[in-house]
């Protein structure tokens, strides 16, 4: 029996026979996994909770042929908690998992930044330093970005002559100038594009700072550029919480 | 591959939950080696079963009639509402035989990442009935995992306005365990749900 060791998020369980789940988890060094975590399901289980969605936990998993298998896990961080607590945090947390699950396509190929991107997205979530959407917006923005699709808030994503520019296309990949801009642009308020430059740099204050409008229009920008980038929409983005 | 009809019950078998292919294989050919008299008493009872059973009009409940046993139970105490995901867990709770009210079935938990909302859910439905005011207490018994506490904590927060006593089932530390296994959520959980000892 082949074992290995390393530190993951738990992304989605699935039921699997009488006791077990499948669990799938985004580790730091292996990239995304799937693992069966044996009579986890039964009350007495030693694994407890430590295989629940949002978990942060250091394991050891055993290499199986199709599925490996869940030996030991340590809880790191135990994120699920203060999260299935606050409906709104619980919300934008799951969307943060299923997009982390959908931006690493291949199983253990290994996305440490997108990994440290979901750890830092969860703390923050957890820590209710800032509003769940707002975090939320912001992981999605720099997931895209990891992935190698980052949207340009200043400088025009077509020609890259500086900004500030009026106009913004999704397809283009963000803010464009008026020789650039495709039909159908869209002329967000200037208040968005600030806060989407925001979100994207991690600048909170500025973030925090913000008002519900120009949040609410960010969000359905990040939501728009997600869905252009990913095949199929996400399920759990229209179940999140907005203010 | 079998032939024909053998293989169609192994398909049929194998979209069962819980049912792999190995296990679809096994029961088949136990079926086809089985007294007839048993099998075509088991054909009968799942024809049946989707004849007669559907779903309480009022708590969603598998049920013979329009109403579910429990729901026509005079002496059921309707003060008291248990809100639970599955029929399965009426059962197991009325097994302890310590509960005397009335339940309420939601078909599910929230659980965003399968697409399933509090729309999806029979949640409209419980708030129907919470309205007249003659519940006094919402018991929120759904599953002591991530979704199952996700969906009483999205529960409570809508009923806060009514007024009515909110309760969940009490979470914690399996009894014959030993404390230095738990989990840090299951013991986090034990803390918070601390009862005073009357010694
Ligand atoms: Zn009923």
């Amino acid at each position: 029996m082949s074992l290995y060791r390393d530190e993951g998020v738990v992304l989605r369980t699935q039921k699997l026979g009488e006791a077990d789940r499948i669990i799938t988890l985004l580790t730091r060094r292996h990239g995304r996994v799937r693992a069966v975590a044996k009579g986890v399901r039964r009350t007495t289980s030693r694994f407890g909770a430590r295989l629940e969605p949002f978990m942060l936990v250091d394991v050891q998993l055993a290499l199986g042929r199709s599925l490996d298998v869940v030996v030991q896990a340590e809880t790191l961080a135990p994120y699920a908690g203060p999260l299935m607590g606050d409906y709104a945090r619980y919300t934008a947390g799951t969307a943060m998992l299923e997009t982390a699950e959908r931006l690493t396509d291949e199983e253990r190929e290994p996305a440490v930044q997108q990994y440290l991107l979901l750890v830092g997205g969860l703390r923050a979530l957890a820590g209710g330093e800032h509003d769940p959407t707002l975090v939320l917006d912001a992981f999605l923005l720099r997931s895209l970005a990891v992935a190698g699709f980052a949207p340009s808030f200043a400088a025009c994503a077509g020609c890259g002559v500086g900004g500030p520019h009026r106009f913004f296309s999704v397809p283009t990949g963000g803010m464009v100038c008026p020789g650039c801009r495709p039909p159908g642009s869209s002329a967000p308020s200037p208040e968005s594009v600030r806060l989407l430059g925001a979100l994207l740099t991690g600048a909170w204050d500025v973030a925090d700072a913000s008002a519900v409008g120009p949040r609410r229009e960010a969000s359905g920008l990040t939501a728009a550029f997600l869905a252009w980038h990913l095949e199929r929409g996400l399920r759990s983005l229209r179940h999140v919480e907005r203010v | 591959m079998y032939e024909g009809v053998v293989q169609d019950l192994i398909d049929e078998l194998g979209r069962l939950p819980g049912v792999g292919p190995k296990g679809a294989q096994r029961i088949a050919f136990y079926l086809l080696a089985a007294d007839p008299t048993d099998v075509r008493r088991l054909a009968d009872v799942l024809v049946l079963v989707k004849d007669k059973v559907r779903f309480c009009a009022t708590c969603g409940n598998v049920a013979e009639e329009e109403h579910c046993r429990i729901c026509r139970d005079p002496r059921r105490d309707p003060a008291v509402l248990c809100v639970v995901e599955e029929p399965k867990d009426v059962v197991a709770i009325e097994r302890t035989r310590e509960y005397r009210g009335r339940y309420h079935v939601l078909g599910g938990a929230i659980s965003p990442i399968d697409g399933i909302g509090p729309d999806d859910l029979r949640v409209r439905e419980l708030m129907t009935r919470l309205a007249d005011g003659a519940v006094r207490e919402l018991i929120l018994a759904t599953d002591p995992n991530l979704e199952g506490e996700a969906t009483a904590t999205y529960l409570a927060r809508l009923v806060k306005p009514m007024g009515l006593r909110v309760t969940r089932l009490a979470s914690g530390l399996p009894v014959g365990g030993d404390l230095e296994y738990a989990d840090e959520v299951t013991l986090g959980r034990a803390f918070e749900g601390r009862r005073l000892l009357d010694a």
